[in-house]
């Protein structure tokens, strides 16, 4: 990896901080003194959680989005705007409808003044080069999704950028498009077949990291920092069965479900706050939770599984999979350690239960372990009338998360308290209330 | 984009004109010469429309059909000018923003019709002794009934861009004006297409009753269908009226086919879901349009010009946006401070006026002739609803008939309703029945339609499942209207209703009062007071029936129609 050292540097990020403005209360931080270099004929991977501001540190190296504090160079200058030499791959490919495929392909050397003729040529070329000849004059929603993405790729590939940006190029893909992909492209880059120098990528996928990646960053959330940073030793191409390969995936599970350093304090007692204790709750149904707990309760599992291997039969990515395992962890029905998940005894219980004995069981693990869903029924009980406005719980969320993460937290909330039966809501009204015959 | 053909000798006989063009280029070259006759007209002295008076023969319709769509097309010229000015304007900045979107959703509520006077005037001292300034006042008007929604639309458009697509075209690096062209137009095309459409099938009712126009002691006729049929009122020619449907009834069906099909069909390529939908055969006109070699080359050049210009990198790059900061409160308080201080202004300003010469005795008649209206629109939903919502769904649950159901509706929604008129009126007459009543049913006689073929949409779109679902579980009679179907087209049918009932206060001021010869009905209603002060060129009591028109359909808009349509799409859109 020595070689990498003498290559030029095309992108240099320093203490980069990105921060939500929230009126009257403290900044909502997304990302944290993040550092990153990007040198020529290096695949560098960002991976972590949704939520772990990767996307945004993605946006902010493209010139997209101009962080709050911190610095960021292209190629030694520092960056105001969508630079010249970088181009991107959109997660949702982002091709303009109507536009044909050669069309799209030719937008941003049109975008550059580039004379019709030379950006037919160049197109044609691009074209052929990801596999697309003969869809030429097909308009995007004639293709499939491997075939659109494989425009997206095209289209980024043609204005001959040093670096290529892909956000999560392949999660909205199948598994075997998304392999073949994956495959497709890493062959033309060890063949130095296409027209760029660097690529950076987010993923939230550990293998498509390894597989593809020459190294890894790992993000953890709340904030977005840089947990720790992989070199992958493999050469191209890479079998993902080899134990070198496996133990890499593995590892990196590990450091993904290693538990954040205990960096909150939390203030016992003090029902009226527990909303500044609440981290983001993911809004995950009670249906995967107790599928998963039944799950793993079942043999060949019995209470207790390496994360690889059930993800990999679960068919569920680290993305689905982590937040799942970590409601069942913050309800106490089991712990998340070093790549691994295991029942508790709650959790054996409640796949013991049945309907009534879950419920109990649920709302109990609800009050002592999920302070904001204390809070709310709490604050039930006290109104005469045992109902209180949604809007004051949201707005105390968003003092520590963003909108997106509040709602959803909200949302888990009002999902496991009617499933509970703790407490219901009233979409109508936005109000959280006591159901009559609860009493 | 080349002929797909790969022998080359075949692709060279290709090139020969074929039928298809002879028959375009004949199109093409009379519609240049009507065009053309009928535009040296509108320079004439004023004087001529006093020698050559409105002739009843109907071998003048065909010239006085061209001269009415011709005036609809300029009016949509404009409309299209100005929606791709105000629209972009207000969707960019901010603080335009705040003013011109609750200016717009006013202008939409303003019976327009009540104005024609002011413009009238207006537009006649602009180009004193001329045609052209009588032609303008009608162009203006079809222009005012035209425009607000198409710019709403291209509005709701612009700030709905999707935002990886937005992303794209900034990392892409396309400029301000490549990205307005390459962007955000197709993508507000579609629904611009569709509000275009809405808005001519509105604009014909306008068109018809603004070529006939008498302001206090002076009237004009402008050569069109419109004055066709006043005159043929004032002589009691029923023969003549049912004449003039007749033109009426094949320019709409020229328009129809030679325009809209072809347009919708070719904005359906601009929808941005990206599943490949059911694809409708084209429209024998795009048909054309595409298998004629010599117009498709000439569409071909044109697009390439076009291309080329929206192409041109005029302004200057994207920056980086940081992000979002708070916009700041100061130049927002003065701003708006700016706006208060200007609206009091206008307010004194009309209220003085208003004041001068009315008293309040004449606010509490136009507010009780208000009522009287309200309940006449109230009432003719509700008759409305009762008819064509079991109609529509019976039609819409039947694909075949849906099929052929639907343009029919769409195309009786654009006839101008007005020319109804003179055969209700005779029964009226004839029979001896009470005005107030009677003229009642004239005021949704245009604007049902939207009722009927929203209806049908919604419940050809009903899913066949839930259709399915509730068979099997024996779900019939009230039971299946009220939990299955109604709820299943309420979105639809709220939709309809609300153009409806617009429709129906603007038609007030044409429907509340009719003559047939000699012979004048009239009912109590806010529409037949704003009628008889313009005929009376009464202008006070103009603005104060306008006012108080416009009054009335805002209130309707904002404490009916918005919180129904927000409940529909909230709770029983189904998705």
């Amino acid at each position: 990896m020595d070689a990498i050292a003498t290559h030029e540097t095309l992108v240099e990020v320093a203490g980069c901080r990105q921060a939500y403005h929230k009126d009257a209360s403290a900044d909502v931080v997304v990302l944290d003194d993040v550092n990153l270099t990007l040198k020529s004929g290096e695949i560098v991977g960002l991976l972590g959680r949704s939520g772990s501001g990767k996307s945004t540190l993605l946006r902010i190296v493209s010139g997209l989005l101009a962080p709050t504090a911190g610095r960021v160079e292209w190629r030694g200058k520092q960056v105001h705007g969508p630079a010249d030499g970088v181009a991107m791959v959109f997660q949702s490919f982002a091709l303009f409808p109507w536009l044909t495929v050669q069309e799209n392909v030719e937008i941003g050397l049109e975008a550059r003044g580039v004379a019709r003729e030379e950006r037919e040529t160049r197109a044609e070329q691009a074209i052929d080069l990801i596999g697309l000849g003969g869809y030429e004059h097909a308009f995007p929603k004639e293709l499939s999704g491997g075939m659109r993405q494989r425009v997206g790729l095209a289209r980024a590939l043609v204005v001959h950028p040093d670096l290529l940006l892909m956000d999560e190029p392949f999660s909205a893909l199948d598994v075997l498009t998304a392999e073949t992909l994956r495959t497709d492209l890493i062959e033309l880059w060890s063949e130095g077949k296409l027209p760029i120098k660097s690529v950076l990528m987010v993923t939230h996928n550990i293998e498509e990291a390894v597989l593809m990646c020459d190294r890894i960053l790992v993000f953890s959330s709340n904030p977005g920092r840089v947990a720790s940073e992989l070199i992958v030793p493999f050469a191209h191409p890479r079998n993902r069965l080899a134990p070198d390969f496996r133990q890499m995936v593995d590892d990196i599970y590990a450091l993904m479900t290693r538990r954040p350093p205990p960096a909150r304090v939390p203030q016992p007692g003090a029902a009226a706050t527990a909303v500044a204790q609440t981290h983001a709750i993911h809004s995950v149904s009670v249906n995967l939770l107790a599928g998963l707990m039944e799950t793993l309760a079942a043999p060949p599992y019995d209470g207790r599984a390496d994360l690889p291997p059930l993800s990999a039969a679960l068919q569920l990515e680290v993305d689905d999979l982590l937040p799942i395992g970590e409601s069942m962890a913050m309800l106490g029905f089991g712990e998340m350690v070093e790549g691994d998940i295991h029942l508790s005894e709650s959790g054996i219980a409640y796949v013991n239960g049945t309907v009534d004995e879950r419920k109990e069981i649920f709302a109990n693990a609800l009050k002592s372990r999920v302070p904001l869903a204390a809070a709310i029924r709490q604050v039930l009980d006290e109104r005469w009338n045992h109902r209180a406005s949604a809007v004051r719980f949201r707005d105390e969320l968003e003092d520590t998360m963003s909108p997106d993460y509040a709602e959803d937290t909200l949302h888990a909330l009002i999902n496991w308290g009617r499933y509970a039966e703790l407490y219901a809501y009233d979409e109508d009204a936005d109000q959280f209330y006591l159901e009559e015959d609860e009493e | 984009m080349a002929t797909s053909s790969s022998l080359p000798d075949l692709a060279t006989t290709r090139r020969l004109p074929n039928g298809f063009d002879a028959f375009a280029l004949i199109c093409i070259v009379g519609a240049l010469i009507a065009v053309a006759r009928s535009a040296s007209g509108t320079l004439a002295p004023l004087s001529a429309l006093e020698v050559s008076p409105i002739q009843l023969d109907p071998w003048y319709l065909p010239g006085y059909a061209l001269r009415t769509t011709m005036r609809m097309f300029a009016a949509l010229a404009a409309s299209l000018l100005f929606t791709f000015t105000f629209a972009p304007i207000a969707a960019k900045s901010r603080r335009a923003g705040l003013v011109m979107i609750p200016l717009l959703d006013i202008l939409q509520s303003v019976p327009i019709l009540g104005f024609l006077s002011f413009t009238v005037v207006f537009f006649m001292n602009l180009f004193p002794g001329r045609v052209l300034g009588a032609e303008l006042a009608a162009i203006f008007a079809i222009f005012t009934s035209q425009a607000w929604n198409m710019a709403f639309s291209m509005y709701q458009s612009l700030v709905t861009v999707p935002g990886d697509l937005a992303e794209a075209a900034r990392m892409f690096r396309l400029s301000a004006w490549q990205k307005f062209w390459r962007l955000e137009v197709p993508f507000a095309m579609p629904g611009l297409v569709w509000n275009t459409m809405m808005s001519m099938s509105g604009g014909w009712f306008f068109v018809v009753a603004s070529e006939a126009i008498s302001v206090g002691d002076t009237s004009w006729r402008l050569p069109g269908i419109g004055s066709y049929v006043a005159a043929a009122l004032e002589a009691r020619d029923l023969t003549a009226v049912v004449y003039a449907i007749l033109a009426m009834l094949v320019v709409i069906l020229a328009y129809d086919q030679l325009l809209f099909r072809p347009l919708t069909a070719w904005s359906a390529k601009f929808r941005v879901e990206l599943t490949q939908g059911v694809q409708a055969d084209d429209p024998w006109m795009l048909a054309m349009l595409r298998r004629t070699h010599l117009l498709r080359q000439g569409v071909d050049g044109l697009s390439g010009v076009f291309n080329w210009i929206t192409g041109l990198r005029l302004s200057s790059r994207a920056i980086a946006r940081p992000q979002p900061g708070p916009p700041s409160r100061t130049v927002d308080m003065v701003w708006i401070g700016l706006l208060l201080f200007i609206a009091a202004g206008i307010v004194w300003k009309l209220f003085g006026f208003l004041v001068i010469q009315l008293g309040w005795a004449d606010l509490g008649e136009a507010i009780l002739l208000g009522v009287f209206t309200l309940i006449r629109v109230a009432v003719l939903m509700v008759v409305a609803s009762l008819i064509w919502v079991p109609v529509g769904v019976w039609l819409g649950l039947r694909p075949a008939w849906a099929r052929r159901a639907q343009p029919v509706a769409q195309f009786l929604a654009a006839f101008p309703a007005n020319l109804f008129f003179p055969p209700v009126v005779m029964g009226i007459v004839a029979f001896h029945l009470n005005a107030d009543i009677w003229l009642t049913p004239l005021m949704v006689l245009g604007t049902q339609w939207y009722i009927l073929f929203n209806v049908i949409a919604g419940a050809a779109a009903f899913p066949g499942d839930l259709q399915e679902a509730s068979r099997n579980f024996h779900i019939g009679g009230w039971l299946w209207w009220r939990r299955v179907i109604i709820p299943g087209i309420f979105p639809y049918y709220i939709t309809g209703a609300i153009t409806a009932s617009g429709g129906s206060w603007n038609a007030a001021i044409v429907a509340e009062v009719a003559s047939w010869g000699d012979t004048k009905l009239t009912a109590h209603g806010l529409g037949a007071y704003t009628a008889q002060a313009t005929e009376a060129g009464d202008t006070a009591r103009i603005v104060l029936g306008v006012v108080v028109m416009s009054l009335f359909v805002v209130m309707c808009n904002r404490l009916l129609w918005r919180p129904l349509y927000a409940y529909s799409t909230r709770r029983l859109s189904i998705t």
